[in-house]
């Protein structure tokens, strides 16, 4: 019996063995990609010459449908130069990306999302500084106060690549239609709106901050929108490099503002429960009652457009859109919050410094801003090929000379603050821990 | 919980009991048996009950309301299995190609701790040499080693060699394409052994001793004690291990990730996890995902479980 | 699906490469020790052990030496602290690694929570499989009613989030709920809980998960020893005609001893060394973080190198009682053989 099925599995494997090898002959290997920039449609990338057959690999945190559209956008740059990029996305990019490049793997370019990760490679000596033409590109191309975020002891590492606005509310433009409100234009106005709210029996706001691993950022990015508003970009300055201490008594003045909102049974969580209902929700759900009209407002950024239910109509007459969070003192301009990803890269050859370059062109921004839903502070992108109305919103502000942009804090902040204990304090302070001690402990985790 | 333990009498095939009062007993214990079992069963199946509905209901209404309004109120749809088998993305291919990198992945990465465990567990079990049982313990003591704090070593390894004061004693490895399958079967092996050897030692120094020492006074080599007397004997502990090997790299995400060294290597599961969307928005389909991924392992499960066989010992003298 | 099989065929060369590379190993091994003479023991051992512990070092041994020193290391490995990040779970208020009852909420600390975890874990989900082993035992729908239990184990764990998510989800008073768990309590009147906010509950609710999925392991490991009982031992047992109870305790617990020991060991250090439970759930937030999440954390998203590292550390050390018991009932059952 036993000699029998020994037999038999003896018989299967030569069997699998005449297949595969039968397989491996008749598989031709594939042509190897040649360029072809002399044909007219390749004029515009005439300069990337001799980097054909060369592969980059990409490792990114963005990945399914939207790394899909990335490749689209990039493919006739790639099909011209006859250069082959290798995309991988993650959803756990930032671990990976650190064990990757400390044990000798690390991709040739990487979106970076953070530019405290970007100077934490950069200051390790792991990240190569950008070429002169990916320099002359991203100079050309992006503002200083964008640049500055891959820049690392006066030398820029990253280009930006897609960015997004997170100054941003979420209303249902019809209930407001409905109830006679408009959207306010201060602060003030804003709190005089969600009395209102109040008063014809709707929660003004709605929050949800889960997200797994990362839970609390949602909170984060209040607490710096409100301190840029409160106090100006300079003291938001401070703050993100520790030059004035995290429990710093402006630092209290804004957390407490976002308390009156965030910690305010009357205000919150519409359509979701109480307070502390916050904590448990994800982000992803946190504005959905916007749409079922069960909660005026949600402060979210501009990638929300994705989150909602299907068929809800985006625009400034529909289902859901958003409006500028408003300034608190207007003296102190109009700030902007948001954030984005920095092209860094790992190796210096000069195809890698070729896609480099290109991903901070004017023409690689407009061939993905036109397959929808991607924004990028590219001075080179023409608003024409933004679809989306959110989007067109927020690139009219990322190109607005009057704003004031700022990075979202936690992603500058070292990691431990960032990507840790500011994240763990806001929870807490959300589920019950007052200003006082969660500032306190997350002054208390800053790096020495 | 004794009451329920009481069915090892209560089995359909077991003798009648003499008494009636036995006989009564038997039946209130057999029902008894019965019934937490159903409890169990059902605590255990339920919430993945949930799911499976809820992969056949449309994506607004998952995220809406429960799935038992599946019930009162059908709405049926193929489209996040559609997803999910079809929805390509333009570099990776379809599902099929993440589903060969699985098979290869996982194969071998069984069949070589498996192997590996057997020979080490008989070394330590029936093999005579001074300092036997701290290797032994010093094996067991690695379990505790988290798979997280190898994987830069691991990695450095294969990707520098190992070099010690300046000189190369080991040169890196230097894999490209499918040949990168075979540091992630290193990996799996790694990981995999200190729970194997313990797992499959326990079982082997369980065995009796007198049959061992038989075939050794007759002269027989290890490796014809190993083959025909031991080997044959471990059978259910071998199937264990392996359908718990199996489902742990066939599950693994974090092991792949890092060594496969790119999406054309890439394992179902780095698809699966990919489908949430880009901001985890597209939870819906993962619930789909989970019952494409869960087919192979549970086909595993089936088939070793024949091996689950009654009495190998039946006869022989215990301790 | 579209199947390129030229692109496939590469892939599955190399599954056959590696398939026949093990066969090749493994009858390699096997020739060489037909080859020796069955007296040379160590020689024997030293050839059966080689590959497993070329790996072992390579793969366990090394990582697990560079993270002891890592674990007397600042942040970045530049330089040595000393007893430094281990003070600081000890001592530093901010490691929410001690409870602090004076904190609103209050933080019963990531040791205690560590501890709970390894408490419930390996002995509910073992008796929970046991139970079900021997109760399913010989039962018409054996197979049917094992792969149940077995199930959570086999879904990968992308899925048993959403699965936990369809149970535990809090939708507020009125609204529709998703959650299983809180539609039970509304049926029954209720008002629905958040009921992974509040400690030290919201521990337990994640524990059931971990409970859920190891039951399959226990149950599949103990039906396997429970098979393994030698029939004419249950035989002679019945012949003198205990009774249920008596044969449960008094021949399979003893006959499965052994294979118990193995489990409970077993799902102790797995549940010690799980962390993608509660980094999916609650993320380790609302005080429901455990030693290996911080870890994690410190690790490989905070720059916090050395403390990570003496969390890991720290597991190893949750791991000697274990391998105390180890040595000990090795030594008892070296005097049972010797006997």
């Amino acid at each position: 019996m036993a000699s029998h099925r020994q037999r038999r599995l003896l018989a299967f494997s030569g069997a699998v063995v005449l297949a595969l090898t039968v397989a491996a002959c008749g598989g031709t290997s594939e042509p190897t990609a040649e360029g072809k920039l002399d044909t007219p449609e390749c004029a515009a990338y005439k300069d990337y010459t001799g980097i054909a057959g060369e592969t980059v690999t990409i490792y990114s945190p963005i990945r399914d449908a939207e790394a899909g559209l990335l490749e689209d956008a990039w493919k006739a740059f790639a099909d011209c130069t006859g250069v082959k990029i290798e995309y991988e996305g993650s959803g756990e990019f930032e671990a990976q990306l650190k064990v990757r490049v400390e044990g000798g793997d690390a991709p040739d370019l990487a979106f970076i999302p953070q530019p405290g990760l970007l100077e934490f490679f950069a200051k390790g000596g792991k990240l190569k500084a950008a070429g002169e033409k990916t320099k002359a590109m991203a100079t050309q191309n992006f503002s200083p106060d964008w640049l500055k975020y891959g820049t690392v002891n006066g030398t820029l590492y990253g280009a930006p690549l897609g960015a997004n606005v997170k100054s941003f509310v979420w209303y249902s433009p019809s209930l407001f239609k409905e109830k006679g409100w408009t959207v306010p234009g201060t602060w003030d106005e804003m709190i005089a709106l969600s009395e209102k709210m109040v008063t014809a029996g709707i929660k003004p706001w709605c929050a949800g901050i889960g997200s797994q691993d990362a839970t609390g950022w949602p909170a984060t990015d209040w607490i710096e929108d409100v301190l840029l508003r409160e106090q100006g970009p300079d003291v938001y300055d401070q703050w993100v490099t520790h030059a004035i201490p995290f429990n710093d008594p402006r630092i209290v003045s804004a957390t407490d503002r976002v308390g009156s909102i965030l910690k305010n049974e009357k205000y919150v969580n519409g359509g979701i429960g109480g307070v502390k209902s916050i904590a448990t929700t994800t982000f992803q759900d946190g504005g959905l009652p916007v749409v079922q009209k069960k909660c005026g407002m949600h402060r979210q950024a501009s990638f929300y457009a994705n989150q909602w239910p299907k068929g809800t109509k985006v625009a400034e007459d529909g289902d859901a859109f958003a409006f500028y969070l408003p300034a608190i003192d207007p003296a102190k301009g109009k700030p902007v919050l948001g954030g984005g990803e920095f092209v860094g890269a790992f190796t210096d050859s000069p195809a890698t410094q070729a896609v480099q370059t290109y991903l901070a062109s004017a023409d690689f921004a407009n061939s993905r801003a036109k397959l929808n839903n991607w924004i990028s502070a590219n001075k080179g992108l023409d608003v024409a090929n933004v679809s989306n109305p959110i989007d067109k919103v927020a690139v009219g502000i990322l190109q607005d000379s009057g704003a004031v942009f700022r990075f979202d804090g936690s992603d500058l902040m070292p990691a431990a603050v960032g990507a840790n204990s500011f994240w763990k304090g806001m929870t807490n302070w959300i589920n019950g821990t007052d200003t006082k001690a969660t500032l306190d402990f997350i002054e208390g985790t800053w790096p020495k | 919980m004794s009451t329920g333990t009481e069915t090892v009498l209560a089995a359909p095939d077991a003798e009648v009991p003499p008494t009636v009062a036995g006989r009564v007993r038997k039946k209130l214990t057999s029902r008894t048996a019965s019934a937490i079992s159903l409890v169990i069963a059902l605590l255990w199946t339920v919430p993945t009950l949930g799911v499976l509905i809820s992969s056949i209901r449309p994506e607004n209404e998952i995220k809406s309301n429960g799935w038992w309004n599946f019930f009162s109120n059908p709405q049926f749809t193929l489209e996040n299995y559609e997803q999910v088998l079809f929805g390509s993305r333009s570099a990776s291919g379809g599902l099929a190609g993440y589903f060969v990198n699985s098979l290869v992945i996982t194969i071998p990465s069984v069949l070589f701790p498996l192997a590996f465990c057997a020979l080490a567990a008989y070394a330590l079990a029936w093999t005579r040499f001074r300092g036997r049982d701290w290797i032994y313990i010093g094996i067991f003591a690695l379990q505790i080693v988290p798979l997280q704090m190898a994987l830069i070593p691991l990695l450095s390894f294969f990707n520098y060699g190992v070099s010690l004061g300046g000189f190369q004693l080991l040169p890196a490895w230097d894999l490209d394409g499918p040949a990168k399958f075979i540091t992630v079967w290193f990996a799996h092996t790694c990981f995999a052994l200190p729970l194997g050897i313990f797992l499959l030692h326990n079982f082997m120094a369980e065995l009796p001793g007198d049959l061992v020492e038989a075939a050794r006074v007759d002269g027989a080599t290890h490796a014809k004690i190993f083959r025909s007397i031991i080997l044959p004997l471990i059978v259910p502990a071998l199937a264990s291990f392996a359908i718990f090997q199996f489902l742990w790299v066939w599950n693994d995400l974090l092991v792949a990730l890092i060594f496969a060294g790119g999406p054309k290597n890439a394992p179902l599961t780095v698809r699966l996890a990919e489908l949430a969307g880009n901001r985890g928005n597209e939870w819906q389909r993962l619930t789909a995902a989970a019952f494409v991924s869960i087919i192979v392992p549970l086909t595993v499960f089936l088939s070793l479980q024949r091996y689950f066989v009654r009495g190998l010992l039946a006869g022989s003298v215990k301790g | 699906m579209n199947f390129d099989f030229t692109a496939e065929a590469p892939k599955l060369m190399m599954l056959l490469y590696g398939v026949i590379a093990f066969a090749a190993v493994v009858g390699l091994l096997l020739l060489v020790l037909d080859v020796l003479p069955a007296r040379k023991d160590r020689w024997i051992a030293l050839g059966l052990l080689a590959p497993a512990g070329l790996l072992l070092l390579v793969g366990l041994v090394v990582p697990a030496i560079r993270t002891m020193i890592l674990a007397f290391m600042n942040a970045d490995s530049t330089e040595f602290v000393g007893l430094e990040n281990f003070l600081w779970i000890f001592t530093d208020k901010n490691s929410g690694m001690l409870p602090d009852f004076g904190a609103t909420p209050v933080q019963y600390g990531v040791l205690l929570s560590t501890l709970l975890w390894v408490l419930l874990v390996p002995t509910v989900s073992t008796a929970v499989g046991l139970v079900y082993a021997v109760m399913v035992d010989r039962s018409r729908f054996e197979s049917f009613a094992k792969s149940l239990v077995f199930m959570p184990m086999a879904i990968s764990f992308v899925g048993a989030g959403i699965i936990w998510k369809f149970v535990y989800e809090y939708r507020q008073e009125g609204a529709d709920q998703i959650g299983l768990l809180n539609q039970l309590v509304v049926a029954m009147g209720g008002t629905p809980q958040q009921w992974l906010l509040d400690g030290p509950w919201n521990t337990l609710f994640l524990i059931v998960v971990l409970v859920w999925i190891q039951a399959g392991f226990a149950m599949v490991v103990l039906s396997a020893a429970i098979k393994a009982i030698p029939a004419d031992i249950v035989e002679a047992a019945r012949i003198d005609g205990v009774t249920a109870g008596q044969m449960f305790w008094r021949v399979t617990i003893p006959s499965i001893r052994p294979a118990l020991v193995v489990v409970l060991v077993t799902i102790s250090i797995g549940t010690l060394k799980v962390f993608d439970i509660v980094r999916t759930m609650t993320g380790g937030q609302f005080g429901t973080s455990v030693v290996a999440n911080e870890m994690y954390t410190y690790s490989f998203r905070a720059d916090e190198r050395g403390k990570g590292a003496a969390l890991a550390v720290l597991l190893f050390l949750f791991v000697i009682p274990i391998v105390i018991y180890q040595v000990r009932l090795m030594r008892r059952r070296r005097l049972e053989g010797a006997r």
